[in-house]
Order: C-alpha cells, then structure tokens, then sequence
C-alpha cells in the first residue's frame, strides 16, 4: 500500500523537476528572448531533469521492496535464541518465522505464542517500520539528488535533447530484450528444476517408464503408492487426444477453407468465416465446460445405447471438442495459404479442361501442400499444449491404452495436478511436473520452429 | 496429334472428345459430391459455434433469477429491546436465524416432529440470516415488527421451482425429500414462492452455497490483473515494436530476437504458468494469488502479440511521413513521437485489445500460481488474494452441486459479453482510424 503512495510521491517529484528544469534552462541563458541560445527545446531540458529524478529513485526502489523482506527477516532469524532453531528443519524454522510474521502484521497464528515469538515479532514489526521509512528517506533522497545533478548540469551547452534521446532508446532497448529475457526465463527455471528431477529419477525412467503414479507414500506401510514417474502413458494420452482433435479439426477446417474460398459466394464468405473463427475466440475453460458436461454425458450415452462401455472422462469427449476449438486454426492458416496460390495455376488448370474440384484436388492442394502442412503442425502444437479442456474433461488416471473410450490424461494435465496440491519445491512429484514443463516446451518449439519455417519458405516462394 | 482413336480394331473410331463425353458425368458428379463435401464442412463449423452457444445459454440462463420464499418475520430480536436505540455491535450480534424458523414453523404448523422441522428450516438458504441482518441493519425501526419479506431460498428448493429437480423419481434418489415437494406446493399456491432478478450473483464473492455465489470477485480480479497487464505490457510492447521496426539495425541479435518473438506466441500457455511459478513467485517472493503475479505473468503471455499487432500497424504507415519529418529537421525520435506513433496508435491499440481479451479468457498459467485459492472476499487491490473469472467458472464446474451447473454457465455468459464488447471495441477502433494512404 504504502508503495502506491510513494510511486505518486516520486511522480510528483518528477513533475516538479520537469517544471524546475525547463525554468532553469531558460534563466540559464537570461530569459525567454535569449531562447536561442540553448542547445534543445526548453521541454527536454525538463525531460532530463525528470527522468534524472525518476529513473535512479525507481530503480532504488525496485531492489529495496525486493531485499527488504529477507534481509529483515535474517535479521530476525539472527537474534532468535539459538536454542530455538537447533535441532529443528528447515520446514519447521520458515513456520516459526511464519508465525513471527504472521504475529506482527496481526493474522492468525498457528502455534501459541511463546514471550519468545512475541519478541521477535515486535522486533520484525519495528524493523520493518524502520526499514519502510528508510526506505521513503533514501528513496526521495536519490530522486531530489538526482534533480539537483541535473540541475547542476542544466546549461546552454547541454545537449539536453539528444542525452534524453538516448535514455529513451536504450529504455526501448530493454524493453525489446524482456522477449529475449521470456525465454531465457523459461528455459532456465524449467531446466533447473528437471536437473533436480532427474537427479531424483533417471531420465530412462522417466522417458521410457511406463507406469506413472507420482503420490509418494507419506508413511511407509502405505500400499499402493510407491510413487512410479514412467511417461509413456503421458505421452501416448496426449497423443491420442491430439489424433482425435486433428481427425476432427483437419477435415472440417481444411474442407470448410477450401469451400469459402474457392466455391461461396462473396456474401456467404463475409458472414461464415468470421462466425467460424469465433470459435477462436472462446476461452478454452468455456470449451472444458463445453465438453465435461455436454459432451461426455452425451457419447457416455451414446455409447451405452449400443451396448459399449464409455468411461465419464473419455479421451474421446475432450478430443472432439479440442478439435472444434482448432477448426479455425486450421482453417485461416489454410484459407491463407490456398488464397496465396497465383490465379494463374488456376485458370492454366481450367484451360486444360480440369473442373474446379479437379483443379482444387491436383493444382491447388499440391500447391499449396507445404503451407498446408505448416499449419496443421502449428495446430499439433496448440494441441499437445492445450490444457484446460484436458483437465475438465480428460481423466487423471494414467492409463496405457489405446481405446479412445477409456479415460486416458495428458501431461498438461498431470503439471496442472501436480502443481495445484501441495506445493514443496523439493519432492519429486512437484520437480516432476517442472520435467514435463520441459518436455512440452521442448517438444512444442520444435514443431512451431518446423512450422514456421516451412509456412515461411512456402510464402516466399510466390510473393 | 495424340492418337487415341483407334485402340482396337474393328470398333468405330474414337475421338478424344468422346472419351471426354463418356467421363462428363461421373466428374460432374464428383464435383458435387466434392462441393456437398465443402460445403457439410462450413455448416458443421456453423453448426458447433450455433450448438455451443445454445447449450451455454440454455444452461444457464436460469441463473440471473433465483428463488425467494415470502414469510411473515416477527423480528423480535433476543436480547434487543425494540423500544431503545439498539448499538451496532447487538444488532450484528443477534441470532437472525431464530425469527425465520419461527416464521416458517408459524407458516407450516403441522409440522412438530424433529426431523421435519430440520427439513423445513432446510429450505431457506443458511445465508437467509445474513442477508436478514443487512436488512434490519439497514432500518433499524423493523425492530419489533411483524414483515412479509422475502427469504433466500435453498438452492435445492430453487432448483426444484426452476424445474431442474425430476419429481418422478423415487425420494431415495432427489435431493428434494417428498415432505418439501408438498411444502413448496403449498408456498406457490399462496404466491409465497417467486424468482427474482438475482442480484446476489453480481455483488458477492464465491460460496459454497450455490445461491449465495457470485462473481463479484472474480470480476474484481479480473479486472485488477487486466489493467496491471495493460499499464505493463501496453508501453513494453510498443516500445519494443519501435526499436525492432524503426531503431534496430539488421544483425544476428535482432534476428534472435524476432525468431523469439515469433516463438514465444505459440509457446503453451501453461509453460509461463511454470515461469510464474519458479521465478516470480519461487525466486522473486511475490505472494501467490495475487492480482500482481498474475498481470506479471499475463504480461508476459501476452507480449508478443502486441509486439507483432504494432510491428504491423508501424509498417503500414508510409515512409514518406517519416522522410517528411525528417527533411525538416526533426531527430529520428522526434519523428517515431511526433509523427509516426500517432498514426499506428488505433492499429496498436486494437492489438493491445485483443491481447486483453486473450488475456482475460486465459486460466491455465494461472492454476498454477495460486489462483484457484477459494476466496470469499472481493479483492481490493493488486496485493489482495484474488481469482479471476475464468479460474472461477474451472472451479464451479467442478462443484457438485446441482445448483452450480447454471451459475457455471450463466459465468461463461458474462465472460463471453465481456469478451464480446471488447473484440467490438477493437473492431469499431479498427474501422474509425483506418486509413488507406
């Protein structure tokens, strides 16, 4: 809370030192007649003051709110008697702490409270205190130094506009490398925690395994749970609903592409392929919805009417719906490419004599082939990553088996159950949905890169 | 000349237009099987959208009404003298539960036996005292009085006078005993049972309790992650834009970074749920379930494609602009701020609304972040605990409870508005500040 107040304390401060510097530029060269005189306009001279204010007092900020909390809390930790902590792990010494925190900001405590645990927290309340008002001091400390150098500078032979200019180009800078940065981020965190995964479970076990029952057994004569990270039946769940997804998604898409564009009238065109491309636009919980109780009650159904036994959460429910959501996936990325294919190609095939379904299936299609196939990898991927409808309406058990009726789960889901329970950074079951993460990741990115560059060489070699 | 004529001998001579002739029909006729075929597509893909948003609607468009039963309340309050000014502290204090049992027992006397009388007091909602309170808190001077007032039913009951409860099959198996089917009978005959307008579900927060859940909260949460998002990833994204379109000189560097970009949009969403979880909250500390953790996350989710939308609105504005600026002397940023960014500002914009709408639809990122934490109050700030509505609509359709499939559904309706008027918004900007040069 009080970080909003001081955010709009050090942006008043900015707009003082914008008005300070414009001011100072101005009477630095003897008033307004003698404006000539300055390098810049009079605003940048302002800019340099405020950003001089802003940027240093911000940055200051930034890292204080990030260290604050820890350092007060080694602090606190450090005066804690140490009879306290010995003996105790590391589990048992953050719910002190917790208790501590807990106890100075006014929650609920879990523990009673020792005179102990009361000294500490008064000690982490005052220590905050101290370390919150610092912070204002040293905060707006920096931000009127900051003015006070640009002050200083502020001058006729300042180049007040291009020092502004190049702030602003490398704030761009950085800007632009926080894409850079997204992946990085990514890669690393996800590949960190597979490291330790794989330190718990060798990568043959868990690529090649094919029994996955990731509940480790709290005591040891719990049966039943011996805690299994095999991913075959993972992989082959993802896999199947994927398949069931493009059997629907593909035909549709590609058919309903090639009629809008080669047969429908101009009218129907303009009303059917935005209404198909809303489907693009419907959030995926909707589609879990959609499937988990629309859907699987109707092929549960279904099925028990002609005598076939259809599991509540049948891969088959979720990869037909997953494939109505990438129908206009499939489709605009078609539409596009057969669009691309040049007229030529196809007056040359009815010249020839060809009908219009002969010129579609051997000219057009051929064609546009290579774009065709980028798309529907493109759509493979936003298949496999695909993770809502999977968790409503795909099971959680994992299941080997090739039977669409069955109930089978995919990895998405197994990292959506993983990590919603409890959360301890080091068991394996946690560490074990990081290693799936990768292999999504992995996996995904090699089709889109595959993709991409397929649709791309395709596009460049009719433009 | 291709000699096709006279393949066997003895037969008349063929031409090629013959063979052409003979096969006329069969193509003809696979071209309307082809053309059936494309055109059984289009109307599927219509049929599902069509399908989709009927069974939403038809789902759900119970929920914005929801059951009151009228019972005569004599709000003697124990321990409130009717005749003083009670304090605030009693009032909230009191048992408001007691006067509605009394009014219900007032209304059905017959019933004395223990069991039905638990039954009976099943039917108003356990939130009835809650909301009697609010009222009495609001005009104190009922005090005392004896009112008709309408009570939050249960949601069963509310389910029963929506029709949703099949009274054909056995007691065993109906959440609505045949003692209350009789019950409800009775209250309808004498106008005691109506549905109303349900305010409940727009001003209060989750529940257990079916007819006491709402969306307030999510709604809130929705709205503090989507505008952190928009301050974060709005200025990033553009900025970004510029530099790579306008600034960035051709090397290996902006190479990677373009390839990236063009990457990290079709990278699964769940995957930056993974980055939120390791980084922001594993390394950086930020609490979980935050409005905060959430947007960081978001921003991130949705950066690419703003930078793309505005690398594409930055191209379509013609060079000779930019030439333009510069002849008269304005530095190359002056003429990115002055003259070019005004002109993508509308296409940049609509890019930035629809990642917003992308963002809003999105829930899997952020079950892993601690979203799907159960909480009752509407968040008041970015550091609150705090759902967001998509996360909330994953959490009711896995309730049981009967009376949580139209509050799902009617949930989806109000995403799919919200969704709505925002790609309108995009469309109608799209169409005011486009411009062909």
């Amino acid at each position: 809370m009080y970080a909003w107040i001081l955010i709009l304390t050090l942006l008043a401060v900015m707009a003082v030192a914008y008005q300070l510097g414009i001011k100072r530029a101005v009477s630095s060269v003897g008033g307004l007649t003698q404006i000539n005189a300055l390098h810049s306009l009079p605003s940048y001279y302002g800019l340099y003051a405020a950003l001089w204010a802003g940027i240093p007092a911000l940055l200051l900020m930034g890292l204080w709110v990030g260290f604050q909390d820890q350092i007060v809390t080694s602090l606190v930790t450090a005066h804690l008697s140490p009879d306290m902590l010995e003996g105790q792990s590391a589990g048992r010494i953050d719910l002190i702490l917790n208790d501590i925190k807990n106890l100075a900001t006014g929650n609920i405590v879990s523990a009673t409270v020792t005179p102990e645990v009361q000294a500490a927290a008064d000690q982490y309340a005052r220590l905050e205190l101290i370390a919150t008002w610092s912070m204002w001091l040293a905060v707006l400390a920096v931000a009127l130094g900051g003015m006070a150098y640009a002050w200083r500078r502020t001058g006729p032979q300042m180049r007040a506009r291009n020092r502004v200019e190049s702030i602003f180009l490398a704030i761009m800078i950085v800007f632009s490398s926080i894409a850079i940065l997204t992946t990085l981020g990514i890669i690393l965190s996800v590949l960190f925690e597979s490291l330790r995964f794989f330190e718990l479970v060798s990568p043959v076990e868990f690529f090649l395994g094919t029994k996955w029952s990731p509940q480790i057994a709290l005591r040891a004569d719990q049966v039943g749970a011996t805690g299994a990270f095999g991913a075959i039946p993972l992989f082959t769940g993802t896999l199947m609903v994927s398949l069931i997804a493009m059997l629907v998604a593909v035909p549709i898409g590609l058919m309903s592409a090639i009629y809008l564009s080669e047969y429908a009238s101009r009218s129907v065109r303009a009303v059917a392929k935005p209404v198909i491309e809303v489907l693009a636009g419907i959030p995926t919980v909707v589609y879990g919805f959609f499937a988990a109780l629309t859907v699987a009650p109707v092929i549960r159904d279904l099925g028990a009417s002609i005598g076939l036994e259809v599991a509540s959460e049948s891969a088959l429910a979720a990869g037909l719906v997953m494939g109505i959501m990438i129908i206009p996936f499939v489709s605009s990325l078609s539409d596009d490419v057969i669009n691309a294919v040049p007229q030529s190609m196809r007056d040359g095939s009815y010249a020839l004599g060809a009908t219009q379904s002969e010129t579609i299936r051997r000219v057009i299609v051929p064609a546009a082939l290579p774009g065709i196939v980028g798309g529907i990898l493109l759509a493979v991927s936003r298949a496999i990553g695909e993770t809502m409808i999977v968790v409503m309406a795909a099971g959680m058990s994992a299941n080997l088996t090739a039977n669409p009726l069955d109930s089978v789960t995919t990895v998405t889901v197994q990292i959506v159950t993983l990590l919603t329970g409890d959360q301890e950074f080091d068991s394996a079951k946690t560490l074990a949905a990081f290693a799936l993460g990768l292999t999504l990741f992995l996996v995904t990115l090699t089709l889109n890169i595959v993709a991409l560059s397929i649709v791309r060489k395709y596009r460049e070699q009719y433009e | 000349m291709n000699n096709l004529d006279a393949s066997t001998p003895g037969a008349p001579p063929r031409h090629a237009i013959d063979i052409v002739n003979a096969s006329l029909k069969r193509r003809y006729a696979r071209e309307s099987r082809f053309r059936l075929v494309g055109l059984i597509a289009v109307i599927l893909g219509l049929a599902f959208v069509v399908l989709l948003f009927a069974d939403i609607v038809s789902k759900g468009y119970t929920a914005f009404q929801q059951t009151y039963i009228r019972l005569p309340i004599a709000l003697t309050l124990e321990g409130i003298d009717p005749a003083g000014t009670p304090d605030a502290q009693a009032l909230a204090n009191a048992d408001y539960m007691a006067p509605i049992k009394a009014a219900l027992r007032q209304t059905f006397p017959e019933v004395t036996e223990r069991r039905e009388l638990r039954l009976l007091n099943s039917m108003v909602s356990v939130g009835a005292a809650d909301l009697l309170r609010e009222q009495v808190m609001d005009n104190p001077s009922l005090i005392g009085t004896t009112q008709e007032i309408w009570v939050l039913a249960d949601d069963d009951i509310d389910m029963l006078v929506k029709g949703t409860i099949d009274r054909d099959i056995a007691q065993g198996d109906r959440r609505v005993k045949d003692d209350m089917l009789g019950w409800v009978d009775r209250l309808e005959k004498q106008g005691r049972i109506e549905k109303r307008f349900n305010t409940i579900f727009f001003t209060h927060g989750t529940s257990r309790e079916p007819e006491l859940a709402g969306i307030a909260g999510a709604l809130m949460g929705s709205f503090y992650t989507l505008l952190l998002t928009l301050a974060l990833s709005f200025p990033i994204g553009v900025g970004a834009a510029l530099y790579l379109e306008e600034f960035a000189p051709k090397n290996r560097w902006t190479d990677l970074i373009e390839v990236n970009i063009n990457n990290l949009a079709a990278v699964p969403s769940i995957v930056f749920g993974l980055l939120g979880l390791a980084v922001f909250i594993g390394f950086f500390g930020i609490p979980r379930s935050t409005p905060l953790v959430a947007a960081l996350v978001m921003t991130l989710m949705t950066l690419p494609t703003i930078i793309i939308a505005s690398r594409v609105s930055l191209k379509s504005v013609p060079p000779s602009i930019r030439e333009a600026a510069l002849g008269v002397g304005a530095s190359p940023l002056q003429t990115q701020f002055h003259h070019v960014l005004p002109l993508a500002l509308p296409g940049m914009l609509t890019g930035a609304i629809i990642g917003m709408a992308r963002a809003l639809g999105e829930s899997a990122p952020l079950l892993m972040i601690g979203m799907i934490a159960f909480i009752v109050d509407v968040p008041g700030g970015f550091t609150d605990p705090a759902t967001v509505l998509p996360v909330q609509i994953y959490l009711w359709a896995d309730s049981p409870e009967r009376g949580f499939v139209e509050r799902t559904s009617a949930a989806i309706m109000v995403l799919l508005a919200f969704l709505f008027l925002m790609n309108l918004a995009a469309v109608l900007l799209r169409r005011k500040f486009e411009r062909r040069w």
